[in-house]
């Protein structure tokens, strides 16, 4: 790419960013942190009911997290989630719930092209690089962990 | 107070990253796998525990603790099998997620059709 | 023998086909819309009670086609050829709505801006004496353009301000040598220009050098200036594009004012919660063969210049890093 491009192409960004609508940055804002607040909340509900029933901390993290991914496909399902996501933003995509979300709405999108090479192979097409990267880096902290305090044997 | 305190924490971390969002050109699929990794990185360090008693659900909730139950399944599993626990542990906790969100999710695509 | 070529890029048609019976379908989104009273035929489900989105885009399609010959008093056996287009995969709407059809079939890719390449292409077919009677068609979905190029319906997606929202609907022309109806007399073919977008949230930003330089091109090539037109339509360059078109405009000094009128900006209400504005093939196409050819027909424009522009890029391109790419197309439309 010659100079003139060059120039015209960063003239022209300029221009794009000029024009273009800033978001409602305030709003989003709120609106994030009130529906993200408001969706941990529930979380908090289900946690402390389950805290009797179950035996130890990491369990009941582990039935807490599972219920809010079960209200979050259920909400997909009948079509709720993407409108509160049109409003709520990230309050609605980073909990659990969210994730719950990518893997449901892949699930019902892609069943028209059969539920083995549709849904099956699509589920986690948005959710796959969560588990991917997170376990990717959770293996390396570990491993990381273990080698320090030497527990690796 | 528990419910207080998880509110103030998971709306905090959902701002976050609707700063993000609106400030970057990051899609929210980079947004949710930054956030997932940061989870497991400081839990690996044991930061992200300290958080979650103070937070309760306001640290679980996120995707953050998503990617912290992974860390800390593959460190229990590590306590109680040595360096086998590095490759079981990260579905001891996040398992019973995944699973319920394959069949929930399933099941969902079977009774619902997307609407516009 | 007159010139048939003006200037570097125009094409002037001296038989002037016709627009002998045309014909428009879109959904509820669309008909609630302030176009909604140019569209001849509004369903009340996108889905036309198919499985899938792309079996209704292809169902749209060809009511569309079966509608506009009907208006022409004219069947599938009197069409020489089928020029079609849309947004999916290997073209399969036009392709399959021309295996029902039976014509014979010219399928074409210009994204958003097929209507306005498939009107070109077939004026020059009817005034080059190939064919007395060509059928032209597109069409486009809002859920199968969603899911080939974005995401998932249900995905928790906040939408950009500058996202656009592709039309769900069809358009159908005849263009034939019978001389009733409003006539094509000029279309100008553009150049694919690229100024370096890279994010499919910004489409319109992406196709407002072509719709321009089309422009510009086209009142070079032929000698004259917004004040001979009545209206000049551009596709769906929406909220965010018809600015930067504006402006690019005004820099080669030409002033558009009132003259001008983008229908991806005007066919949604803000209400809608559609962002910058409406996108897809059936977008331009419901702006020119609804709104232009009802208001020549009630005989409130006289000569209309319009621009239908395309994006081209495909998912893959544009993960691969590839920017996108911009075409607009225009042809002289007069009562």
């Amino acid at each position: 790419m010659d100079k003139a491009q060059k120039d015209l192409h960063a003239r022209y960004q300029q221009m794009v960013k000029e024009a273009t609508p800033q978001p409602n940055r305030w709003k989003n804002l709120v609106m994030a942190f009130i529906t993200g607040g408001v969706i941990c909340t529930i979380g908090q509900l289900f946690y402390n009911l389950f805290e009797v029933i179950e035996p130890s901390r990491l369990e009941t993290t582990a039935v807490t997290q599972a219920a809010m991914i079960a209200l979050g496909a259920i909400a997909t399902g009948l079509g709720l989630y993407d409108w509160l996501a049109e409003r709520g933003g990230m309050g609605a995509a980073i909990p659990v719930t969210g994730f719950s979300n990518t893997v449901t709405a892949a699930a019902m999108e892609f069943k028209r092209e059969g539920y083995i090479l549709g849904m099956g192979t699509k589920m986690f097409v948005i959710a796959g690089p969560v588990l991917v990267y997170g376990i990717l880096s959770g293996f390396v902290v570990s491993l990381l962990r273990a080698v320090l305090t030497g527990s690796l044997f | 107070m528990d419910y207080l305190t998880a509110f103030l924490a998971g709306g905090a971390i959902c701002a976050l990253a609707q700063i993000i969002y609106d400030n970057t050109k990051l899609t929210p699929a980079h947004i949710l796998v930054s956030f997932t990794v940061a989870g497991a990185v400081l839990g690996g360090f044991g930061v992200y525990q300290r958080f979650a008693e103070f937070a309760g659900a306001g640290a679980i909730i996120p995707v953050s603790g998503f990617g912290n139950s992974i860390v800390m399944g593959m460190l229990s599993e590590l306590e109680r099998l040595g360096w086998e626990g590095l490759f079981t542990g990260a579905f001891e906790i996040t398992g019973l997620g995944v699973t319920t969100a394959i069949v929930f999710g399933g099941l969902m695509a079977v009774l619902f059709q997307p609407k516009d | 023998m007159e010139a048939k070529r003006l200037g570097l890029q125009t094409v002037v048609f001296r038989q002037a086909p016709c627009i002998v019976g045309c014909s428009t379908i879109a959904g509820p989104k669309e008909g609630e819309g302030n176009l909604g009273s140019y569209i001849d035929t509004l369903v009340d489900d996108p889905l036309m009670g198919q499985p899938t989105p792309e079996k209704a885009e292809r169902m749209l399609l060809y009511q569309a086609c079966q509608d506009a010959l009907a208006k022409a008093n004219l069947t599938e056996d009197d069409m020489q050829l089928f020029i079609g287009g849309d947004l999916l995969n290997q073209i399969i709407s036009s392709s399959y709505c021309a295996r029902d059809l039976g014509i014979p079939f010219l399928g074409i890719y210009g994204a958003c801006s097929s209507i306005v390449e498939g009107l070109g292409l077939g004026a020059l077919i009817v005034d080059g004496d190939y064919a007395d009677s060509v059928l032209v068609a597109t069409s486009s979905h809002y859920q199968a353009s969603e899911r080939q190029f974005r995401y998932p319906i249900e995905l928790n997606i906040q939408h950009k301000k500058s996202n656009q929202w592709t039309v769900t609907g069809a358009a159908a022309a005849v263009l034939s040598k019978t001389r009733t109806g409003p006539k094509i007399t000029m279309a100008t073919f553009g150049r694919v220009l690229d100024y370096g977008i890279r994010s499919p949230n910004d489409m319109g930003a992406a196709m407002a050098p072509a719709a321009a330089d089309t422009l510009c091109r086209h009142f070079q090539d032929t000698g004259t200036s917004p004040g001979d037109y009545d209206l000049i339509l551009t596709g769906d360059l929406a909220a965010v594009g018809q600015k930067l078109f504006v402006q690019l405009v005004k820099e080669s000094d030409y002033t558009l004012d009132s003259k001008h009128m983008d229908v991806g900006a005007a066919i949604y209400k803000p209400e809608q919660r559609s962002g910058a504005g409406g996108s897809g093939c059936a977008c331009s196409a419901i702006g020119i063969l609804g709104y232009v050819v009802k208001e020549m027909l009630e005989g409130k424009l006289e000569r209309v210049l319009a621009i239908a522009t395309g994006a081209l890029f495909s998912p893959v391109s544009n993960q691969q890093g590839d920017s996108i790419a911009g075409i607009a197309h225009a042809v002289v439309i007069e009562a």
